[in-house]
């Protein structure tokens, strides 16, 4: 238990970098992810080709490869980032990307026809449409899954432990090498510290499905 | 599906998709090019790179290199990801079961156990495995692939059993069954069936976080990647990852297509099934597809 409690600096640290991985990580994955749903549901068919080769390409491959990837096979090909967190905000992001694409699409298409035929009707183009009458509503459709997937990228975060950033799965780790007696407080204290970003943000997640459900 | 956002093009609307759909195309494959001159550049379709598969240095021959990848790397995620897989679906099944349970002093210890699971990282809990309770790497990684599966086994079990209608439950009660006949025989049976493809899907994130063995040690496909590149030198390092990244995607690739083949074979024949009951029992139709399919036959 001691070395738990005389740790707890070492904690802090960890949970502050696995909360920055996460929030980076997040807001990046949430742009590009939109992007590509827009890319998918866009009438030009080249740009929904990209959109869906990417989704099943990072979809299917592992979270360690993608790091893998960045951090020991992009240098080779010559894509050189300045450090390992840097790398794996970028896998994160890349990889997070795929799920949020697909969640913010399945939003897109679960609109009701008659919202994006009455915007169509009063002589909405296609942008205002999907802008100003399509993507509002959708967006209250993808809040809880987007959460999980949230939940799921705080989780992927500990993969960056494993990639030379002192995350909390690394800090957690590092103390139980350290103190070989110590082994399950330490690994139960860095399991408690993810339970306390993810359970609350589940139990956001359900209390928002609750919220915004409406009926169509 | 997404053809509401605008109208069925007219000729000039054709055009200007011809024409953006080109631009479009030329913006990607501009992209690829880029990536593939920055490949050039650094020397990756060299030859010599790519004959670690066909002529490896050192004086290896390229069975053991395939040897190497395919028998024991793929065979190591493979053996992880098939002993995980059965217990992770009995045990998700057993806490499915266990959390719909009326007695509180089984459902609440079934709800703690997948709250909790459910929130840890995979690969903490292999972590954990090894560090604390002595496992070997192997015993590890199949133990945070199960605890962790098993809560999400668990949850898409329970989703299909309560997303079957009322009637289900209330006609097995009507006709005499007792609650565990119901669950057993009439609503496991069509939720399991429901939640295939959700199913399938998590197989393939089991199969995939079997990956994170590599990081506490376990020598799987990647491990063996990064062996064969500490043998032979960085210089190989692209080849070598491209054929473990292909390795990956193409048996996710399978699995997951797979799970949309039986989705769409699934939503015609078991659809039939409830729709009829539905029909039977005065209830609410799901939608006008599945009482049409409903009459047109399918096993129920």
């Amino acid at each position: 238990m001691d070395a738990v409690v005389s740790n707890f600096d070492l904690y802090w640290q960890g949970f502050r970098m696995t909360l920055v991985l996460t929030l980076i990580s997040a807001v990046a994955a949430l742009v590009l992810g939109t992007l590509l749903a827009a890319c998918r549901v866009s009438p030009v068919v080249s740009l929904r080709w990209f959109g869906a080769t990417y989704v099943e390409l990072v979809r299917n491959v592992p979270l360690t490869i993608l790091f893998f990837f960045f951090i020991f096979v992009a240098p080779q090909i010559g894509i050189r980032t300045p450090s390992f967190f840097v790398s794996a905000c970028v896998a994160l992001s890349v990889y997070t990307a795929a799920f949020v694409c697909e969640a913010v699409r399945s939003g897109i298409n679960s609109v009701g026809v008659g919202q994006a035929e009455a915007a169509r009707s009063i002589g909405l183009t296609f942008t205002q449409t999907l802008q100003l009458i399509v993507l509002p509503q959708a967006f209250r459709t993808v809040v809880p899954p987007l959460i999980n997937i949230f939940i799921a990228l705080t989780k992927n975060t500990s993969v960056a432990g494993g990639f030379a950033v002192t995350e909390l799965f690394a800090i957690g780790r590092r103390l139980a090498n350290a103190n070989p007696a110590d082994v399950i407080p330490v690994l139960v204290g860095i399991g408690v510290c993810y339970l306390i970003l993810t359970i609350p943000s589940g139990i956001l997640a359900n209390w928002v499905e609750r919220k915004v459900a409406f009926a169509r | 599906m997404t053809s509401v956002l605008y109208d069925i093009p007219g000729p000039k609307a054709r055009r200007r998709e011809r024409i953006g759909s080109v631009i479009g195309g030329l913006f990607v494959l501009g992209l690829l090019a880029l990536g593939a001159w920055q490949l050039q550049q650094n020397g990756i379709f060299e030859a010599e790179r790519w004959s670690v598969f066909f002529d490896p240095p050192k004086n290896q021959e390229a069975s053991d290199v395939w040897n190497f990848i395919l028998v024991e790397g793929l065979g190591a995620t493979l053996r992880a990801a098939a002993i995980a897989a059965p217990l992770a679906v009995l045990l998700g099944l057993i806490l499915a079961v266990g959390r719909i349970t009326p007695q509180r002093w089984v459902s609440w210890p079934s709800i703690l156990v997948i709250e909790l699971f459910r929130g840890l990282p995979v690969v903490l809990m292999m972590l954990f495995g090894v560090l604390a309770l002595q496992l070997s790497f192997l015993q590890a990684v199949v133990f945070g692939l199960v605890v962790y599966n098993m809560a999400i086994f668990a949850e898409i079990f329970r989703a299909g059993i309560v997303s079957l209608p009322k009637g289900q439950s209330e006609a097995a009660y009507a006709v005499g069954l007792t609650r565990t006949q119901t669950l057993l025989s009439i609503l496991l049976p069509q939720a399991v069936r429901r939640m295939l493809p959700s199913l399938i899907s998590q197989l393939v994130v089991l199969l995939k976080d079997s990956s994170l063995g590599f990081i506490i040690g376990y020598a799987e496909l990647l491990r063996s990647v990064q062996n064969l590149r500490d043998f032979f030198g960085i210089r190989y390092v692209v080849p070598l990852f491209v054929v473990g990244a292909a390795i990956y995607i193409i048996i996710n690739l399978t699995l997951s297509r797979l799970a949309v083949y039986i989705e769409r074979r699934g939503s015609k024949k078991a659809a039939g099934g409830v729709a009829r009951a539905e029909e039977a029992v005065g209830g609410q139709v799901r939608g006008i597809d599945d009482a049409s399919t409903g009459r047109s036959g399918g096993s129920v």
